[in-house]
């Protein structure tokens, strides 16, 4: 049985419906991230599991147990908030000890408490100032004190890392990661960066205007996109999606994606292939969106060459070439969107001229355009 | 810049805030001239009241006025002097300015994080109270007072300043508490806080500015009140305002300046002491927004 269920959840503000029919659920030791744009519920939801907020329909169980109608406190979780809510008028040591102080823990062991999570994160010589006098980076740190003094079933981090710059973002991200390896604890994490959620989940759970888009893992996400919406919010840089249309040649499929002052860009799907044979198959003439992760765009020394399993290759006006260290992105124009190629960082690739690209398409996915909902 | 663009720039700058420190003089010259009179007067023997004019300095300078005031002047039946009405009002003030402030302040707590439906009916219902004239209550306020056997107390007047005062005090902690942020409260709700140890221990620390605004609001008006000190006061309740009319307005005897104009400024003194030692508070409380988290 999972640790952490969520069943059928709902959830509305006066007549808004915020969370839809949630479900959702987690073992013991996960790393679950909610994500999706902003305003999409993903808050809602974790306060929902906090207590913080009443819920309209469905449940919320915590080992089997129903959570319903317990305060916070009672749920014996710790949370995170996007803006630390440290209490401003408290030194950082009350801040973290106040829980404990609330539930009448005797002070040697609260002074004993603050100081190993001071040292686990190195806030020790800031116990004694106000938050006030603290920067951005080290608020978060005591924030994330303040939930670890406590050993609680279940931690909850909303947006934590959003209000850091960027260097400082990856530095947390790794040290929460490395705390959770450490502590096995059961974390749910709210982030509308997918860079984060990828990182950092055990499981990802994608929200869209309250309603459960995808709950897979991370890898499964990444490769396997259950619509539109999934695929083009999750990935960086984000999936190609061209807009293309499946012919026939023969007994065979043809992929057609059309190109400025050139014939169509047409790839031969390979008879081993039978997942886009059978998802393909019944729209031949039809418009479909063509979903490539720039990694599965390849270079191929000479056209025929990478063709095979599921390659195949055509020939393509380079247009742009950005090199970023330890690759190189190239970008043609396919079916009217601009499409990215991610090539190694000594790629001859030149931009303003002509190449052959590789297209794997045995990770190539495909969406119907009026409702994204995937068809291969 | 050169020098010779700079005169005409300058000129006319001088020339302005001249005028500006001119007309801000007659202003402070015209405000305080009532005082002046008041407290020169008060130091003047009533024969130098009736010969001389209002603005010259007393020639013979005297404390014997305040004295009078204070503890010896003829105020309805007894010769008590002001002093008794002083701790009347005094016992009235206190109370009724605390109270009505923490009433207030959990008013804007309730309206604001434990919000409810129809929270803000409630809110507009409070504050309408703010615009009802006192004429209108007071026939209604005397019987209910009446009902609860404390006509003529202070208790009773305190009651009255209260219910008159939620209505402002709670506006004033609404729109405080509203920008409070609501994490800090959500932070301390998971820690295992409750209504009142939140309420204690995370916002009222953060309250400084907006309680000196509600207490000096509240203590500024039920201060000066006479209406409902003259309504519902009696011998043992009513307040420094009210006396300081009786001892003025009574009939008997001579008219004596003196101890009305010391009796006056004794009158007005509390609320001009508490605006000067919370003043700066006051206009902090109005302007700042709440505490960032
Ligand atoms: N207390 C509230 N009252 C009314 N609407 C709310 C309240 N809290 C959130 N919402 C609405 O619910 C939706 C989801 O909000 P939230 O969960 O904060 O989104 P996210 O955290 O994903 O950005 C938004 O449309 C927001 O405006
Ligand atoms: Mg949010």
């Amino acid at each position: 049985m999972s640790f952490l269920q969520i069943r059928d959840l709902e959830k509305s503000f006066g007549g808004l419906r915020v969370l839809k029919g949630l479900n959702i659920e987690i073992d013991a030791g996960g790393f679950l991230v909610l994500v999706g744009p902003s305003g999409c519920g993903k808050s809602t939801l974790l306060n929902a599991i906090a207590g913080l907020e009443t819920i309209d329909g469905g449940d919320i169980l915590l080992e089997g147990r129903s959570l319903t109608g317990l305060r916070p406190s009672a749920r014996d979780m710790a949370m995170v908030f996007q803006s630390y809510a440290l209490y401003p008028n408290m030194t950082v040591a009350r801040n973290i000890a106040f829980g404990m102080e609330i539930r009448g823990v005797p002070k040697a062991e609260r002074e004993r408490a603050v100081r190993d999570v001071a040292e686990t994160l190195q806030i020790g010589h800031l116990l004694k100032r106000r938050p006030s006098q603290l920067s951005g980076g080290q608020r978060q740190r005591v924030a994330m004190g303040r939930a670890l003094v406590r050993s609680p079933r279940v931690f909850l981090f909303d947006e934590p890392l959003s209000n850091l710059d960027a260097k400082l973002r990856v530095d947390m991200r790794t040290e929460i990661k490395r705390l959770h390896q450490r502590l096995g604890a059961t974390i749910v994490y709210v982030t509308h960066d997918q860079v984060e959620a990828m990182t950092l989940a055990t499981h990802i759970a994608v929200l869209r205007d309250g309603a459960l888009q995808q709950f897979a893992t991370p890898v499964e996400i990444y490769n396997d996109p259950a619509n539109l919406f999934v695929a083009d919010f999750m990935g960086s840089p984000s999936m190609n999606l061209i807009p293309a249309v499946v012919e026939r040649d023969g007994d065979g499929l043809v992929i057609s994606m059309t190109r400025a002052r050139e014939d169509a860009l047409r790839l031969r799907v390979p008879q081993g292939l039978r997942r886009l044979y059978d998802g393909l198959g019944g729209r031949v003439g039809e418009e479909v969106i063509f979903g490539m992760r720039p990694e599965a765009i390849g270079e191929a020394a000479e056209a025929g060459d990478g063709d095979g399993g599921g390659v195949v290759s055509g020939e393509c006006e380079i247009e742009l070439v950005e090199p970023a260290g330890s690759d190189t992105y190239a970008v043609t124009t396919l079916g009217g969107v601009e499409v990215t190629a991610r090539l190694r960082a000594e790629s001859g690739v030149t931009a303003a001229s002509r190449h052959v690209l590789t297209f794997a398409l045995d990770r190539s996915v495909y969406f119907a355009p009026k409702d994204g909902t995937r068809l291969a | 810049m050169s020098s010779s663009s700079r005169a005409p720039v300058v000129a006319p700058n001088r020339v302005l805030r001249a005028c500006l420190y001119a007309t801000l003089l007659v202003f402070a010259v015209y405000y305080l001239l009532p005082l002046y009179v008041m407290v020169m007067n008060s130091l003047k023997t009533l024969d130098e009241i009736r010969q001389g004019n209002m603005l010259a300095p007393p020639r013979e300078w005297t404390v014997k006025p305040w004295g009078d005031a204070w503890s010896r002047a003829q105020i309805g039946v007894e010769a008590t002097g002001l002093r008794p009405y002083f701790i009347n009002s005094v016992l009235m003030v206190v109370p009724a300015v605390t109270i009505s402030t923490v009433l207030g302040a959990l008013n804007g707590y309730v309206l604001t994080k434990w919000t409810f439906r129809g929270a803000n009916v409630v809110f507009a219902l409070i504050l309408l109270s703010c615009f009802i004239p006192f004429q209108i209550v007071l026939i209604p306020s005397a019987r209910v007072l009446g009902f609860l056997g404390i006509s003529g107390t202070t208790a009773g007047l305190v009651l009255i300043h209260i219910a008159y005062g939620i209505g402002f005090t709670t506006l004033f902690f609404r729109n405080y508490y509203a920008s409070f942020p609501t994490e800090l409260i959500r932070a301390a709700q998971i820690d295992g806080a409750g209504f009142f140890r939140i309420f204690w221990s995370i916002l009222l620390p953060s309250s400084g500015p907006i309680l000196a605004v509600s207490a000096i609001w509240q203590f500024t008006n039920i201060w000066n009140d006479f209406l409902f000190g003259a309504s519902f006061g009696d011998f043992d309740s009513i307040p420094m305002t009210v006396a300081l009319n009786n001892l003025v307005s009574s009939s008997s005897g001579v008219k004596e300046y003196n101890v009305h104009f010391a009796g006056a400024i004794l009158a007005a003194l509390p609320t001009l002491l508490v605006y000067v030692l919370s003043g700066r508070y006051f206009v902090r409380g109005l302007t700042a927004g709440a505490v960032k988290g």
